[in-house]
């Protein structure tokens, strides 16, 4: 994202922020390191005067951490961010977020296509849903307290892409997709890059409001399987994360409880809102997950490739503050 | 401001480094416009380059590829699984069932429509003639709308789907009937229909809420009532276990003349040879604007109780004219 941000001259500053260093190259991005809740943002953003907060830290996967964390990083993560953002004489005019069409839930009743304001029938059971719904909460909340704010909230479907590690991409990777015997529902794949590109729209264009952001197309559970070159291991209908348990506990795949509904009974989001918005998608959902198979292919065989970037801070500061360095029109 | 160049070789990943290119400098130009005096603001940025619905960097612009390897549609239906079936049920439908059809030419080989009919059979027969018959002769797609009960059975769940099953929710049948223009097919008894026991046979039960009057209404489309007349006969129910069904969480577990026939478990899945007779009535329409948030359902439950007063004399209409149940 920051990457994307720093190639347009209009951005004049942008500031970093994380719990880990930036595993991509910045040129002129400043980066922070803070806790996993964000208690600095309110200092930061009166220092900085930034003008948009992007929030792209929710956890959407439930996968080696706990419920404990979790609720840390999205709930009261989201409740300092909002603060600072709506901070009494703030200079912060947008805010944007990166949430997941988990809260939607998947169940039987569910509809073919979620609008953004259908409600959700599923039960609310598995942590990350239960804290992304909280957070969706406090947006709706923030949004109403505060007109004068932009807030934009961009819901994704699975993300698959070559710098992040979801569970399907993990199983993908191995080569083993679990699913759940009797049942092929359909789903929705976004691409990274779409990712990145619809975070960046909504922020360059201030858009306010919810969106839906998902590949065109639903394709069923085991073509995705198909096309991304993983075979199926399927599970008995009846507690099948008690029986992935072993293979879990061996790493061999990745079945978080949120996963469960969604490969049993599908989940569709409708996209048409953002695409009014004028943003243009590269990807379809069947396109990411082959894009994703092409990279995965290359990584096997040439290992992972690509330059290996390591943050190393003083060498930054370096490149970013001394003057002995020749910098570029943009530096 | 940058375009992709009409000639089409400009591959993706060139015209990503170009307009990265072009940004930087028209970063200088920004700069020391800004520097110097103050300028208008930038004019708006230009809407995204569009490029191919399934982009990959090493296909020229314009070429598509469908990474897509099977046929199933964004419903679950499959036109290569239900060409399959048709070739399966096609001997039941001719031999068994002998389904005679009355007024097909009153269902539109185009534009969505709406078609709602009177359901019946322990595991309703009428659904599959209706379906099959339409496909057969119309060559085009019925989805049927049908309790989202089916897809929590493992295996039925993805079969139903991939034979054209959409479970019946307002916002599925509106997608369906007005954005696509294709058929539904709904039945507005619900589980009461097939539920019913062979003493009530052909006596219409409510017609649910009157959701698929507004549905049509919103949607603007027809809705074409259909009457099936033999269905009941090919699997009656004797009586129903209640605690049963509440044991396994079935809507209603039946115990037909079928079992008694044939056995506990051919008789779950055989059927009577009952002649099916199937009568399509007019296309009904309602002067109600399409798309309205909200429909006055005093209308709509006047116009569902109308219609479902009409099949109900269609449906003793047909019964009067039948000599036997088998022939016809």
């Amino acid at each position: 994202m920051a990457q994307t941000l720093e190639a347009d001259p209009e951005v004049e500053m942008i500031l970093g922020m994380g719990t880990n260093e930036p595993r991509v190259p910045l040129e002129r991005t400043e980066y922070v390191r803070s806790d996993q809740a964000y208690s600095i943002l309110h200092r930061i953003v009166q220092a900085t005067q930034v003008d948009t907060v992007v929030h792209t830290f929710l956890e959407t996967n439930s996968v080696g951490i706990s419920g404990r964390a979790l609720h840390e990083i999205n709930v009261i993560g989201t409740l300092n961010l909002l603060a600072a953002a709506g901070a009494p004489g703030t200079p912060v005019r947008h805010v944007v977020v990166k949430s997941s069409t988990h809260v939607y839930g998947a169940s039987e009743k569910d509809p073919v296509w979620f609008r953004e304001e259908t409600l959700r029938l599923a039960p609310v059971r598995t942590r990350v849903e239960r804290s992304l719904l909280e957070v969706e909460a406090m947006l709706r909340d923030f949004a109403a307290d505060n007109p004068h704010l932009i807030v934009s909230v961009l819901r994704f479907a699975h993300v698959l892409g070559t710098d992040i590690i979801t569970p399907i991409s993990y199983n993908l990777r191995k080569r083993v997709l679990p699913s759940i015997l009797g049942f092929d529902p359909l789903v929705q794949f976004v691409e990274e890059d779409d990712v990145v590109r619809s975070l960046e729209h909504v922020t360059r264009n201030r858009i306010p409001g919810v969106f839906n952001v998902a590949g065109a197309g639903k394709l069923p559970w085991s073509e995705v399987a198909t096309i991304g070159g993983a075979h199926l291991l399927p599970f008995p209908p009846v507690s099948a994360r008690a029986f992935s348990a072993p293979l879990r506990r061996l790493g061999l795949v990745q079945f978080p409880p949120e996963m469960e509904a969604v490969i049993r009974y599908g989940r569709g989001v409708d996209t048409s809102r953002l695409i009014e918005t004028g943003f243009r998608y590269r990807y379809t959902s069947a396109g990411a997950v082959e894009s994703f198979a092409r990279a995965n292919n290359l990584r096997r065989t040439v290992g992972s490739s690509g330059n290996e970037y390591r943050y190393e801070q003083d060498v930054e500061q370096f490149f970013r503050h001394s003057p002995a360095v020749i910098r570029g029109s943009d530096g | 401001m940058h375009r992709v160049s009409a000639d089409g070789t400009d591959t993706g990943q060139t015209a990503e480094r170009r307009r990265a290119e072009e940004r930087r400098a028209r970063a200088i130009d920004v700069r020391a416009r800004r520097a110097s005096i103050q300028v208008a603001p930038e004019e708006p940025t230009p809407l995204p380059v569009v490029v191919p619905r399934n982009f990959r960097p090493d296909l020229d612009e314009g070429e598509t590829v469908d990474p897509r390897r099977g046929d199933v549609d964004e419903w679950g239906r499959s036109e290569h699984v239900r060409s399959l079936l048709r070739r399966v049920y096609d001997p039941m439908y001719k031999h068994w069932f002998r389904v005679e059809w009355e007024g097909m030419e009153k269902i539109p080989t185009v534009g969505g429509a709406l078609l709602i009919g009177n359901h019946a059979g322990a595991i309703p027969s009428d659904a599959p003639a209706i379906m099959h018959g339409i496909e057969r002769d119309l060559h085009r797609p019925v989805y049927g709308l049908a309790d989202y009960f089916f897809r929590t059975v493992p295996g039925v769940g993805t079969m139903w789907s991939r034979t054209g099953g959409v479970p019946a929710h307002p916002d599925n049948a509106y997608r369906l009937l007005h954005d696509q223009g294709q058929l539904a097919l709904v039945f507005p008894e619900g589980t009461k229909g097939p539920s019913k026991t062979y003493t009530d046979r052909y006596r219409l039960r409510r017609f649910g809420r009157g959701g698929f009057v507004e549905i049509a209404m919103r949607a603007g489309v027809p809705v074409i009532p259909i009457a099936v007349v033999g269905a009941e006969e090919s699997m009656p129910i004797l009586f129903r276990l209640p605690s049963v069904a509440k044991v396994l969480r079935l809507p209603y577990f039946p115990v037909t003349a079928n079992h008694l026939v044939f056995g506990p478990v051919l008789g779950t899945v055989a059927y009577f040879p009952s002649k099916i007779k199937i009568r399509v009535l007019d296309p009904i329409t309602f002067d109600a604007e399409p798309d309205q948030k909200r429909y006055s359902k005093s209308t709509v439950m006047d116009e569902a109780e109308r219609i479902r007063a009409l099949l109900q004399d269609t449906l003793h209409d047909m019964l009067r004219a039948r000599r036997s149940v088998w022939f016809g």
